[in-house]
Order: structure tokens, then C-alpha cells, then sequence
């Protein structure tokens, strides 16, 4: 029981991190693999504003999301623009770039080590029912992710401006010509991305640590949760987060001799099966 | 129109060798010459640039996009290593069974990578790679895991030529190793076969109405991708006399990707010439500071991919064409 607790609490961070990826990849159809140093970008900013600068840990989130959103706006106007209608593979190594980039520049500002957070107190400790125990910030994370997958699903599919991007996402021409600004719709969607990408950041120190290394090491999860979930699909993602944390837990638990293994297996057999991800509908290229 | 009156010339003008390519080929002798103390680089710039001209041959040629290249370096690699280190050493013995291995991993594969858009062969390669990766590193009694395969002991090369400590006969089996590989590929890519992977790059949707088995041809390049892979994974084996796990990193997939970007895709020249450049910068830089060499790679990629997407041969190819609008303009 314990293990599938910690699963899916890991799953609902993997989760909050990969949904952001979902957005930008899935609806704008860019394969942003720098997408992992945005959330590491969000980490280090949510543990300078805990340790330097003294804000409590519930105010630090959000700032920590809306300044990795506002860095993600910035590279998103100058550079990020110019490669939307570029291929797949100059996306993927423009991308690349921005990682190598962000983890030499992380090591020069903060050093190789580990990253220290403390948790306010209300969030340590446990809660212990019959048979299961549950950490506080798992619980914490799981209500969380389920207030913000709710959001999003809301958000996108059924607001006017969910309405907006997917029109532009579809046919860009066309929603010029009937009056939707496109390039705000998609500037204000990857800063929606790259919000909740620092968020996931800030929120994954605990749980998943934060060095340099951040971005490479879990770049791999956040494209299987996209690519098994179906881009751009926010339930898709959820369940795929989800059976993806509990897999990996439960692997690590019970069989650590092949760890990560089973997930890489799991991720090619998939896509070979249904390429187009478990609920996704068939990419438009 | 019938067949017989299309003009093949230029494409039969295009197999000739040039004078400038055979100059180029002069470039490792000069290099021996010139730095007799940097062999061991020297070898690896050769390395590499066989390993880049192999994801030439599938992505430049062929558009299959991989982010798992590594997967047959790192096996070809190991095979190889595994050869010598149980006591088969020698190394062209060697470079046969990488290339088999790898050929074969290639094919099984193959047939995963071709199903699906770009961004699922990307993924599909990056979770092939990604599982030899764990495979390597959990099986510590075979590879050594973290620690790397140890105990290659490499026979003398063709029973005359032994392994020296300043890597002279690694440096020149290096060299000859790619120089082979490069003449064929060179063959190849000119051959109607390679005439028609640039065909499927360019219209796949059209390929099959002149009756060329797309999936076939396809299949067929990433083997051979795959083998010249594993080839040169075999050569880092053999003259290192050493694997590490890292041959199957993810870092080195993403990093032959930027060589080959830079060094221009689609053309074998761009591949080996990347090769060289990369290398060579990174010999430089990364001994004045190792840390900052990683951020103006990434910086580099960026620039790269937004300005000079054609690479150094790109840069070239623009420089011939005005030298040659000049000339035409002056006459």
C-alpha cells in the first residue's frame, strides 16, 4: 500500500512537471527538450528565495513559477519563435543547445552539489491510517496535481482562449483570419508551459534532488509520460504519470536489479503499438 | 520521354573524384607529420569521425532522425571488447564481429524506428539507447558496469604491426579503417541506391510511385548505419583498450548530432569535417576551462541551428557559388 502511495505521489510530480511539456509539445508542436531546465531553472529559484531571501515555502512556489515563466517568455520572443515552423530535428537540437547551456551555466552559479531545501513543519511528519503511510508532502503534492490537472482540463478545453490555441495550434491561417492573434496566444501558452514546468521544479527539489545534471537525468521521463500519454492530452498525460511513478517505485522496490529498464521497455513497446500515444489523436504531420 | 534519353552525366560527373578530395585525404599524413605528439587525439578525431559519417548516412541521406546513435557505438564497442578481453585479439577479427553485431542490432531495430512521425523515432531510438544503457550497467559481470570493461589485450595488427604505447599503428589503422569506410560509403550514396534514400528524404509520399520499396531501403541504410557505427565503436575499443559505460550515453548521441550539424548533413565531407573541427575545439577549450566548454557548445548549437543550418560545408558551398557568380560576373 505504501509503495503505491509513493508511486503515485511520485507519479502526480512527474505529472506536474511533463504537463507543461504536454503543452508546449503536444499543442504547439514543438519538441522542447529543454523543457527539464526550465523546471530546473524553477528549482533554483524556489530554493534561493527559501534559503537567500527568506520567503515561506507556500509564497516561494508560485514567485518560483512566475519568474521561470517570465525567463521562458523572454527566450520564447527572441529565439523560441523563429523555430515553430521548423523541422522536428532542428527544434529537437536547438533544444539541446538551450540544456548544455543551462547546466554549464548552473554549475558556474551554484555549484555541482546538491541543492538543500527544508520543508515548513506542517508539511513534514506523516500521516499514518491502518496499512498505509502517508508523508505529508506526498499527500500535499497528489491534492495539488489533482487541483491543477482539473484546471488545465478546464482551461483548455473549455475557455475561449483554450478554444484560441487550439485553433491556432490547427490551422495558424485560418485563426489569423478570423481575428485571433497567434503569436500571443502561443507566447502566453509556453509561458503557461514553462510555469508550470518551474513549479514541477520547485516542488520535485524534495523528492527528485536538484543538481546541474537535473535537466538530462529526467528529460527521458518527461518525453515517455508526453509520448505514452499522447501529446497534448492532459488526462492522457495524468494516467501515463501516474502508471509511470507506480511502475517505477513498485521497480525499484521489488526488483532494483533491473530499475530503470522496465520503463525504456515499456516506453518502446508502447509507441510501437500505438505511436500516437495512449489516448492521443494522430499528429497533424 | 523514354528512360534511355534522361541525361546521367552529372550524376556520374558527381562519382569522379575531385582534385580537392584527394588533397583532403592527404590531410592525415600532414597531420602526423605536423603533430607527432597528439596521435591519441588524433586517433579519436578519426573515430569520431567515422562514427559521424555513419549518422550521415541515415540521417543525412536517408532523414531518419535518431537520438540514440550511441546504442551501436556503445555495442559495437562492446563487442569488440569483449572479444579481445576473452581472448580473441585480434583486431580486424574485432572490427568483423562489431560490425556483425551492430548490423544485426541495426536490422532488429530497424524495424521499431521505421513505424511513426520524426518525434516517435526519437523517442524510439533515445529508449533503445537508453535500455542498452541500463542493460550495460547492470550486467557487471559481463561489462564491468560503471567501472568499464577492462582487460583488452589487442594482438598485433595483421600479425606485423603491434599496438605502441605513442599509438602510431593505432593512429594509422584508425585512419585506414575510416578511409575504407569512407570510399564506400562515397560509392554508395552515389550509387542509384543512395540516389534513391535522397529521393525518400526529399518525397517519401513519391517514391513509391517510381517502384522503390521505401521501408526496404530504409531498413537497409540503418543497418548499414548501425555496422559503420559499431565499427567505430569496435575502433575506440580496440585502441583505448578500454569501454566505458559512457559510450552508450545519451550525451553522446546528442553530441554527434552537433558535430554533424556542424559539420553539415548530407554530405560525407561535412561529416568528417565536423569531426575534425568539433575535436578540435573541444581539445582546446576544454583545457582552458571544462566548464565553460559545455555552455558554448550549447551556444554554438543554438547559433548553429538558427543561422547556419547547412553547417561548415553549407559555408563552402555559398563561398564557391559567389567565387563562381564573381567570375562569371568579371567575364
Amino acid at each position: 500500500m505504501t509503495v503505491l502511495f509513493d508511486g503515485v505521489a511520485s507519479g502526480m510530480l512527474l505529472f506536474l512537471i511533463s504537463v507543461g511539456l504536454s503543452v508546449t509539445l503536444g499543442l504547439m508542436n514543438f519538441v522542447n527538450l529543454a523543457h527539464g531546465a526550465f523546471a530546473m531553472v524553477g528549482g533554483y529559484l524556489c530554493v534561493l528565495l527559501l534559503n537567500r531571501v527568506g520567503v515561506p515555502f507556500l509564497a516561494a512556489l508560485p514567485l518560483a513559477a512566475g519568474l521561470t515563466a517570465l525567463v521562458g517568455v523572454v527566450l520564447e520572443r527572441t529565439l523560441y519563435r523563429r523555430l515553430y515552423t521548423a523541422t522536428h530535428l532542428d527544434q529537437v537540437l536547438f533544444s539541446i543547445g538551450l540544456v548544455f547551456m543551462s547546466i554549464a551555466a548552473a554549475q558556474f552559479l551554484f555549484g555541482a552539489q546538491q541543492q538543500p531545501l527544508t520543508l515548513p513543519d506542517f508539511l513534514r511528519g506523516q500521516i499514518s491510517l491502518p496499512g498505509l503511510d502517508m508523508g505529508a508532502y506526498r499527500l500535499f503534492l497528489i491534492l495539488l496535481s489533482l487541483v491543477i490537472a482539473f484546471g488545465l482540463q478546464r482551461l483548455v478545453g473549455g475557455t475561449r482562449f483554450g478554444a484560441e490555441l487550439r485553433a491556432s495550434v490547427d490551422n495558424p491561417r485560418a485563426a489569423r483570419g478570423v481575428g485571433i492573434n497567434v503569436e500571443r496566444v502561443f507566447t502566453l501558452t509556453f509561458a503557461l508551459g514553462t510555469a508550470l514546468a518551474g513549479l514541477g521544479g520547485a516542488l520535485g527539489v524534495e523528492m527528485l534532488g536538484l543538481d546541474p545534471g537535473f535537466p538530462v537525468k529526467y528529460i527521458v521521463y518527461f518525453l515517455i509520460v508526453v509520448a505514452v500519454g499522447g501529446s497534448g492530452n492532459i488526462t492522457g498525460s495524468l494516467v501515463a504519470s501516474l502508471i509511470l511513478g507506480v511502475l517505477d517505485v513498485a521497480g525499484k522496490y521489488y526488483v532494483p536489479q533491473i530499475g530503470a529498464f522496465v520503463i525504456y521497455a515499456v516506453m518502446v513497446v508502447m509507441l510501437i503499438f500505438r505511436p500516437q500515444g495512449l489516448f492521443g489523436r494522430r499528429a497533424a504531420r | 520521354m523514354s528512360l534511355a534519353t534522361f541525361d546521367l552525366t552529372p550524376l556520374r560527373r558527381a562519382d569522379r573524384w575531385h582534385p580537392a578530395e584527394l588533397a583532403f585525404w592527404l590531410l592525415p599524413v600532414a597531420a602526423y607529420l605536423v603533430f607527432p605528439d597528439n596521435l591519441v587525439l588524433l586517433t579519436q578525431i578519426a573515430i569520431t569521425a567515422l562514427f559521424c559519417l555513419s549518422l550521415d548516412l541515415i540521417l543525412g541521406y536517408a532523414g531518419i532522425v535518431s537520438l540514440g546513435h550511441a546504442a551501436f557505438f556503445g555495442f559495437g564497442a562492446y563487442a569488440a571488447g569483449l572479444l579481445a578481453a576473452n581472448g580473441i585479439g585480434d583486431p580486424l577479427a574485432g572490427l568483423a564481429v562489431a560490425a556483425l553485431a551492430s548490423a544485426a542490432l541495426g536490422f532488429v531495430t530497424s524495424f521499431l524506428v521505421l513505424r511513426g512521425s520524426d518525434l516517435t523515432r526519437l523517442m524510439v531510438t533515445l529508449g533503445i539507447a537508453m535500455m542498452l544503457y541500463e542493460v550495460a550497467n547492470k550486467l557487471t559481470d559481463l561489462t564491468g558496469g560503471v567501472d568499464g570493461l577492462q582487460g583488452i589485450e589487442m594482438t598485433p595488427l595483421l600479425g606485423r604491426f603491434t599496438f605502441d604505447l605513442y599509438g602510431k599503428t593505432a593512429y594509422w589503422y584508425a585512419v585506414a579503417v575510416l578511409f575504407l569506410l569512407f570510399w564506400a560509403a562515397r560509392k554508395l550514396v552515389h550509387s542509384p541506391f543512395g540516389l534513391s534514400l535522397k529521393g525518400i528524404r526529399l518525397n517519401v509520399a513519391r517514391m513509391p510511385a517510381i517502384g522503390a520499396p521505401v521501408n526496404a531501403r530504409l531498413s537497409a541504410i540503418y543497418t548499414i548505419g548501425a555496422a559503420y557505427a559499431g565499427i567505430a565503436g569496435a575502433l575506440l575499443a580496440q585502441t583505448t583498450q578500454f569501454v566505458a559505460l559512457d559510450v552508450l550515453s545519451f550525451n553522446r548521441s546528442a553530441e554527434l548530432m552537433l558535430i554533424l550539424v556542424l559539420g553539415g548533413s548530407g554530405s560525407l565531407y561535412g561529416a568528417v569535417i565536423g569531426a575534425i573541427v568539433f575535436m578540435s575545439a573541444h581539445h582546446v577549450l576544454s583545457d582552458m576551462n571544462p566548464e565553460y566548454w559545455q555552455f558554448w557548445l550549447g551556444a554554438l548549437l543554438v547559433v548553429v541551428v538558427l543561422f547556419a543550418r547547412d553547417g561548415v560545408m553549407g559555408g563552402l558551398r555559398r563561398l564557391s557559388h559567389a567565387a563562381g557568380g564573381l567570375r562569371k560576373g568579371a567575364r
